[in-house]
């Protein structure tokens, strides 16, 4: 029983589970202590532009948020709500966060999850040949260019694809994922393809590069190990060894990389969104941050974290099903 | 016999392999690693190759096969079956008519099972069934070829490795450490294997620790020191011991047996950066004398066998 | 003849750099660059920044290299000017999150293992938020600025490079001069400063410099979202950030030269570091 591969897999998954629990609990803590060390007083954010409010009734929407009990009750209190799924209500859109979220990752999802899909073909095709013609001028010229993208930041490569790609060329739109004066629930898909692609490239190519040199790193070190050079001798061609064992010794690292890379995707989203003025969660994060809307700020880190942490532990999962050693552990028979 | 001639299956003449690389001071240098090696091999013989690790016995199969680092560079002739082994014709031939038996379970793709390994990229029942009948002549049980790499133990790690070369209908096996690991009585089969393998008319270089098992298996035994071969002999001479062998470092080799009372060779083979002027063991031989450190001594017939020593008679 | 066809390289006679003289060459330079780039940003003065409505909205010219923005202000030195507050937030917060790292590096290295596994938890939690968001949240608590953006730089960028300095104490840790000092009688504190401690002198100067790129980077991004500097301060994050609104209006020259000047920065800072580490450890560079 303790051998069976579903057993080893259940084990590993929820040790990984339990620490994923006690990172996002931890999160919540110092998100929220950081939140309260804040000079911004939630409550002047929140009656901003209100007219003439009281100091009573200051008061009284301080005491409903409980701001006047100790910072401990505060936590508990809220993560009490968080966790029957009510984070507050965000400030600038005067709605329920979580809700607020839903809708805006939808969004995000569809920029990250084209970019992540991209990203991952181009950065893997881009790897392979690289190790495949390693020291050569090929090799070289991709490599350079991949060194050069991680040096470029995301937003200004937005802003360069926006100048070439709408403003000189006009092929897509400058901003906005609608167009001005539609209803968003009338944006036909095509419009909203449309207004995805640009994002979605730019973000793309935040994170292929580094995809990229990845697989190259584990191309290179899997065609000049032994079992490659013993391939070699046993008269298998370049390509017949670049399949047979390059692409299987590779596949399972990049696969890891790409769930592990969401952290970067993530950031990535929040300029490409900004530059390309995108209503997801990443902008919405910058006008939370820029406006003080705190339940909202928390309820993204909080939300961020969990969406990090669960590629990581797809990743977890993906080596403990495909890799044997890990699978079938170290007991031969 | 001994001496590479026209007629000899494989013979490698006056061959050096050297390394440049980058030292700590990033200056390219160029680092030799075998000079000027002969030996000969006939279709029918297994040629052991003894030597300390470190001497090139490793590189040796490797520069046969072709198969050296692009850092590498050669001089010297390899001729296999009359013809001179280009990178071209190693490519063709590599696989097919030569083989190679690798040294560790690293040379084993680490997530194939071990049964699509030893049969390479051929598919079919027929080599399904070659690769099992091999299996079931080396001890393996049928499930073993559903194994990874990892999951094989020592012994049968060896035996899967063998058997890679043993489905090729390869003429010449060059099998580098075929034995460590493997209990005595699956040594000994291995070896059988290979003196069947030769009974049959195929060339077997066998690159070994164990010289007591060489003995009792090859034909002739090459000893390796720092890159060269010191002495070629037929095996009996090594059965018979130090009165029947010709250079200092094969007695030393000889007496250092534990069966032979395991008398250890006080000092270190020299490192191929450092490699001292005349005859390489100058430095640890009992016999030296000044002329041995004024030139490496040449290749020379002494009694039915090969050695590079001038005082050797 | 078995040819493998590479010539043996003959040690050239003629005078030349071995590649590790050309390796402190290039170094020399591309430090010289950035110095030249820091100092000509701090001399620039507001007066030669200040608006000038006869030269609005020019493209580049010999007179004005990357032209002039709405206000007649020459982006050239804006540009060196915005790069040279950029590298000293980047400095900065490269060199503390550097010193951070070393810290509980060590610590990791030689405390508990308790310890050692509870900062290797805490790191997972500091890579577990992105960092743009965990900079937003630090950069708000921090009520914005220049202090919000070297905290929060300095808070998310030591993970990587603590975990380095941790393997790399284990390693030294078990050297045997290390357990032949101890058996002299020497402490735990005595060995730290006299046998740790300079080991990670290199390993310390390389991190600030590989660091820098990603603190630049994150500064830049978070003045573009409007945490960072205050707009009077021309950090290239807030150029860029202000040429967005002048984009369908043709002035591509806001944007573009700017953010290539970045680059290129952020590449010679790449290029640097990889240099140091070739000249540390020529080894880790035979590739």
């Amino acid at each position: 029983m303790k051998d069976h591969p579903a057993f080893r897999i259940g084990k590993r998954t929820a040790g990984y589970l339990i620490r994923i629990i006690t990172l996002l609990i931890a999160t919540s803590i110092v998100a929220f202590i950081l939140v309260k060390l804040s000079p911004i007083d939630p409550v002047q954010q929140y009656t901003m532009g209100m007219a003439d409010v009281s100091e009573e009734q200051r008061q009284a929407i301080a005491d409903r948020w409980g701001l006047n009990d100790p910072p401990v009750q505060q936590y508990f209190k809220w993560a009490m709500a968080a966790l029957q799924g009510d984070l507050g209500e965000s400030t600038i859109y005067r709605r329920p966060v979580l809700n607020l979220i839903g809708e805006k990752f939808l969004n995000t999802l569809a920029l990250m999850l084209t970019a992540w899909v991209l990203s991952g073909l181009i950065g893997f095709t881009l790897g392979v040949i690289m190790g495949v013609f390693r020291r050569t001028w090929l090799d070289g010229l991709i490599k350079r260019i991949c060194l050069v993208l991680c040096s470029v930041p995301t937003f200004w490569l937005g802003l360069v694809m926006l100048l070439i790609f709408s403003v000189s060329l006009g092929w897509f739109p400058i901003g906005l994922s609608t167009p001005i004066g539609v209803a968003s629930s009338d944006v036909t898909f095509w419009q909203w393809l449309h207004h995805l692609i640009l994002p979605a490239v730019t973000l793309s190519f935040m994170q292929f590069a580094n995809i990229a040199l990845h697989t190259r790193q584990k191309m290179v070190d899997v065609l000049e190990s032994d079992y490659v050079l013993f391939a070699t001798a046993r008269g298998e061609s370049k390509w017949s060894i670049v399949k047979r064992h390059g692409l299987r010794n590779i596949m399972l690292p990049a696969i890891t990389l790409q769930f592990a890379s969401f952290a970067e995707l993530f950031g990535g989203a929040v300029l490409t969104e900004n530059v390309f003025s995108y209503p997801g969660l990443g902008s919405a994060a910058s006008e939370a941050g820029m406006a003080g809307d705190v339940p909202l700020l928390l309820g993204i880190t909080l939300f961020s974290a969990a969406f990090v942490f669960t590629g990581n532990l797809i990743a977890n999962l993906i080596y403990g099903v495909v890799d044997p050693r890990i699978r079938e552990g170290s007991s031969g028979g | 016999m001994h001496f590479p001639t026209k007629d000899s299956f494989l013979a490698v003449e006056d061959l050096s392999v050297s390394f440049h690389r980058y030292d700590s001071a990033l200056e390219q240098n160029d680092l030799k690693v075998i000079s000027d090696l002969s030996i000969a091999l006939d279709r029918g013989e297994i040629l052991a190759i003894a030597g300390s690790s470190g001497s090139g016995k490793s590189l040796l199969a490797h520069a046969i096969m072709g198969l050296l680092p692009p850092n590498a560079s050669t001089t010297g002739s390899i001729r296999y079956n009359g013809q001179q082994l280009t990178p071209k014709l190693q490519k063709q031939l590599r696989g097919k008519e030569i083989a190679l038996v690798p040294q560790s379970i690293a040379y084993l793709d680490p997530l194939m099972r071990v049964g699509s390994q030893v049969r390479g990229t051929e598919k079919g029942i027929k080599v399904r069934e070659k690769q099992q009948r091999i299996f079931k002549r080396f001890g393996l049980a049928p499930e073993v070829e559903r194994l990874y790499p990892f999951q094989l133990s020592g012994g049968m790690a060896r035996r899967v490795l063998v058997s890679t070369a043993v489905i090729t209908d390869a003429e010449l096996i060059i099998a580098d450490e075929p034995t460590p690991g493997m209990h005595i009585t699956q040594a000994l089969e291995a070896l059988k294997v290979f003196r069947e393998l030769a009974d049959s008319g195929k060339a077997i270089i066998l690159i070994t620790h164990d010289i007591d098992l060489a003995f009792e298996f090859a034909d002739k035994i090459a000893v390796f020191y720092a890159g060269t071969t010191v002495e070629v002999a037929p095996s009996k001479d090594f059965r018979t011991g130090p009165s029947a062998l010709r250079h200092p470092y094969s007695k030393a080799l000889w007496e250092a047996l534990p069966q032979n009372g395991f008398r250890p060779i006080p000092g270190f083979q020299p490192y191929a950066k450092s490699l001292p002027p005349g005859c390489l063991f100058a430095p640890r031989c009992p016999y030296k004398t000044a002329e041995c450190e004024e030139k490496i001594p040449p290749m020379r017939e002494v009694r039915g066998g090969c050695v590079r020593c001038i005082h050797a008679t | 003849m078995v040819d493998n066809s590479v010539a043996v390289v003959p040690t050239r006679k003629r005078f030349h750099l071995n590649r590790r003289a050309k390796t402190i060459v290039i170094s020399a330079f591309i430090g010289a660059i950035i110095v030249a780039v820091f100092v000509s940003g701090m001399i620039i003065t507001d007066d030669m920044v200040a608006a000038n409505f006869a030269e609005k909205n020019l493209p580049p010219s010999f007179g004005h290299l990357f032209g002039t923005d709405w206000l007649g202000r020459d982006m050239f030195l804006r540009t060196i000017k915005g790069l040279s507050i950029s590298i000293t937030v980047g400095t900065v917060a490269s060199a503390a999150s550097a010193v951070i790292a070393t810290i509980i590096g060590i610590i990791a290295a030689t405390g508990s293992r308790w310890l050692d596994s509870f900062i290797n938890w805490f790191i997972d939690l500091v890579m577990g938020v992105p960092h743009l968001v965990l900079l937003i949240l630090i950069s708000f608590v921090c009520g914005k600025g220049l202090t919000g953006l070297l905290v929060g730089i300095t808070c998310t960028h030591w993970c990587s490079l603590a975990r380095l300095i941790r393997a790399e104490v284990l390693q030294i840790r078990t050297q045997q001069y290390i357990g032949v000092s101890r058996r002299l009688g020497h402490s735990s504190g005595w060995i730290l400063i006299h046998h740790i401690l300079p080991h990670m002198v290199p390993q310390f100067i390389i991190g600030i410099v590989l660091l820098f790129p990603h603190a630049i980077l994150h500064e830049s991004s978070l003045s573009f979202l409007g945490f960072g500097l205050p707009p009077e301060q021309p950090a290239v994050g807030i150029i860029l950030a202000e040429s967005m609104k002048y984009l369908s209006s043709g002035m591509w020259w806001l944007a573009v030269f700017p953010g290539a000047l970045l680059v290129l920065i952020v590449v010679l800072f790449e290029k640097l570091g990889d240099n140091l580490k070739t000249i540390v450890d020529p080894y880790s560079a035979n590739e």
